[in-house]
């Protein structure tokens, strides 16, 4: 806690201006159709207060719920992609960048901040699914791999929350090579015995969930999220059947052994912060 | 002899006629030399001009050439022994990943490998080199037992992709292949891995990391297959060769690209046209590496093998000045400056 809290009024304390919902605006659930006013809504973590359909939300809104004050310090924001493969399929990558960029206001498919939550000092790492479907690329690689070094340089624990269709395919061989890349230096956090949590949210598919997404000490889910490592049409495509009711849900793979549990969102803040406390050396 | 690929056909019916001609010479007692030798040579400069100029697509199909040598084939040309052991310990024996200790000269070393079937039975109980996921976890615990009694790995990749199953979500192949490239990472013995037909994913990287990487010279190893990046990008499949391009998924590619360390060089055609060659060349490359690698510290390879993947990657850094202070997302965003 020292180091934080030693340089915190100085450098470090960023607060974002909290984004104000207009009075009058509704939001439809995409799940019972049912009508909440936005400013509700947003009070109940973006989740339906009549369904609990949790709806899907980005970088900004995590943050947000998870750090106290709304204050936190973005890492590595700078990082843009490269063209490595002078890749063209119906568009060129550079144009795609260039536009999701400008339509997102985001720099890439992920975003890195460092705050405290109920005190706690935590590196989350985020993805935004749309920025290219949360896609991972060289940049979420390099991203992932500094907020590491950063967990490892001031004994900070690491949370990841995925929601990606998988790795960027217009980065080649190069976006496959992130999985390696983070799966391999998630050693060192390992090493140094510091937490390392991965959240997966709706959707979590492909190169990630078949990398650090499922190598979390403890992974987690929000409630119904769909996980997988093939995605479900490849799957049916496969196999020439329906899947079955539930399949590739958060409480599936619970039932299979592969999430530690499930924490609807609104319980997502304090449960981090006990579990913090109690990895605390 | 197997069907030609399209672009092969030119060659193959010159061979024919080259058969045809020696034929006629043994059948009329012709003296037919100098016709045959001008044939052969005009085979072979069609040959160079045809191989030597290789389209992404092109080598893609001859990865998945359907007398190309697989694992199994490599391991009984490579290994003056070798015993296959079987199972993750767990579940059951994956048919698609195949594994087990042999000897290579003096040396012990443990050769793991996608293996593919060669006739319709055969294909199917190696489920096309589809792994599920106790085949990853079968992986993972031949390199520990390799690890624990200090003997270097092997890894020969040859997948159309890890299976996308009912069964294999279940059993989770996100977890085993994540598993893998953690624990991999970390394993204090060398591990060289070579790619040999088709490297496709994570599937293919599930038993990928190494201190050495190669590709035969005609491979391909990508983040998705051609046909399917066609299906995704172009929302058909008709557009497999331009998909193949944009990829840039050959050995030359993914050198130039800094993903893999070398080439092992293949004959004028495929490694079938002459599978002892290539067995002599992939030996050579495996012995020369083990000998180098021998000399290096459990801890130097574990830290040579995260560093070596941690330096993957192509991206840019926006100067700092541009975000100084600068709002930016949802108007409110302000860059931290001091590192
Ligand atoms: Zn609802």
């Amino acid at each position: 806690m020292s180091w934080f809290k030693r340089v915190k009024e100085g450098i470090l304390t960023r607060t974002e201006d909290k984004k104000e919902t207009p009075d009058g605006m509704w939001y439809k659930c995409e799940e019972c159709k049912q009508a909440t006013p936005t400013r509700a809504l947003e009070e109940n973590c973006w989740v339906c207060p009549h369904c609990e359909y949790h709806k899907q939300i980005g970088s900004y809104e995590y943050f947000q719920l998870l750090f106290d004050g709304h204050e936190w310090r973005e890492l590595d924001r700078d990082l843009i992609s490269g063209n490595p493969l002078n890749f063209t399929d119906t568009k060129d990558y550079v144009s795609r960048i260039k536009a999701t960029r400008e339509k997102t206001n985001l720099n890439d498919a992920i975003r890195v901040a460092f705050g405290e939550v109920e005190g706690e000092e935590l590196v989350v790492a985020c993805m935004d699914f749309k920025f290219i479907g949360g896609s991972m690329g060289s940049v979420m690689g390099e991203k992932i791999s500094r907020a590491i070094d950063f967990s490892l340089k001031y004994s900070v624990p690491l949370l990841v929350i995925s929601k990606s269709g998988g790795a960027r395919m217009m980065e080649g061989a190069l976006s496959l090579m992130q999985m390696a890349k983070i799966s391999a230096k998630l050693n060192l956090l390992s090493q140094q015995k510091i937490p390392y949590f991965s959240l997966m949210t709706d959707p979590t598919t492909g190169g990630v969930t078949a990398s650090f997404a499922m190598l979390g000490d403890l992974n987690f889910a929000e409630p119904n999220a769909l996980i997988g490592f093939a995605g479900p049409r490849v799957i049916k495509e496969t196999i020439g059947k329906d899947l079955p009711e539930g399949f590739q849900r958060a409480e599936f793979l619970l039932e299979h052994g592969f999430l530690d549990f499930i924490v609807p969102r609104g319980e997502l803040k304090a449960k981090l912060a006990s579990l913090i406390r109690l990895f605390e050396k | 002899m197997a069907e030609p690929l399209d672009f092969e056909k030119p060659v193959f019916e010159l061979e024919q006629k080259l058969e045809e001609v020696r034929h006629m010479a043994e059948e009329k007692h012709l003296d037919t030399t100098d016709m045959a030798a001008k044939l052969e040579e005009q085979i072979l400069e069609l040959k160079k001009q045809i191989y030597g100029n290789l389209t992404r697509w092109q080598r893609v199909q001859l990865s998945r050439h359907p007398e190309r040598p697989y694992t199994l084939d490599y391991i009984q040309n490579i290994c003056d022994e070798f015993h296959e052991f079987h199972g993750d310990r767990n579940f059951k024996d994956d048919k698609a990943i195949v594994g087990g200790l042999g000897k290579i000269g003096q040396q012990t070393v443990m050769v793991i490998g996608q293996q593919k079937g060669r006739d319709t039975k055969s294909r199917q109980y190696r489920n096309f080199g589809m792994p599920n996921p106790e085949g990853y976890r079968k992986a993972l615990r031949l390199m520990k037992l390799a690890e624990k009694f200090g003997k270097p790995i092997i890894c020969f990749i040859d997948t159309p992709g890890a299976f996308p199953g009912l069964e294999a979500e279940e059993r989770g192949q996100g977890e085993a292949i994540a598993k893998n490239l953690m624990d991999m990472a970390v394993i204090e013995v060398p591990i060289i891995c070579i790619v040999i037909g088709e490297g496709a994913s994570g599937g293919a990287l599930g038993i990928g990391i190494g201190n050495r990487i190669y590709q035969l010279e005609n491979t391909w190893y990508s983040v998705i297959s051609p046909e399917s990046c066609s299906s995704i990008l172009w929302r058909s499949w008709d557009h497999k060769q331009e998909a193949a391009e944009a990829l840039k998924l050959t050995a030359e590619d993914n050198l130039e690209l800094g993903i893999i360390d070398g080439i092992i060089p293949e004959p004028l055609g495929g490694a079938h046209q002459d599978p002892q060659e290539v067995y002599r060349n992939v030996r050579e490359q495996i012995r020369k590496d083990i000998k180098y690698l021998k000399t290096k510290t459990p801890d130097k390879l574990v830290a040579h093998r995260i560093a070596k993947f941690s330096a993957m990657g192509v991206f840019e850094e926006l100067p700092h000045e541009e975000h100084h202070g600068e709002a930016t997302s949802n108007g409110s965003h302000k860059k931290a400056s001091e590192d």
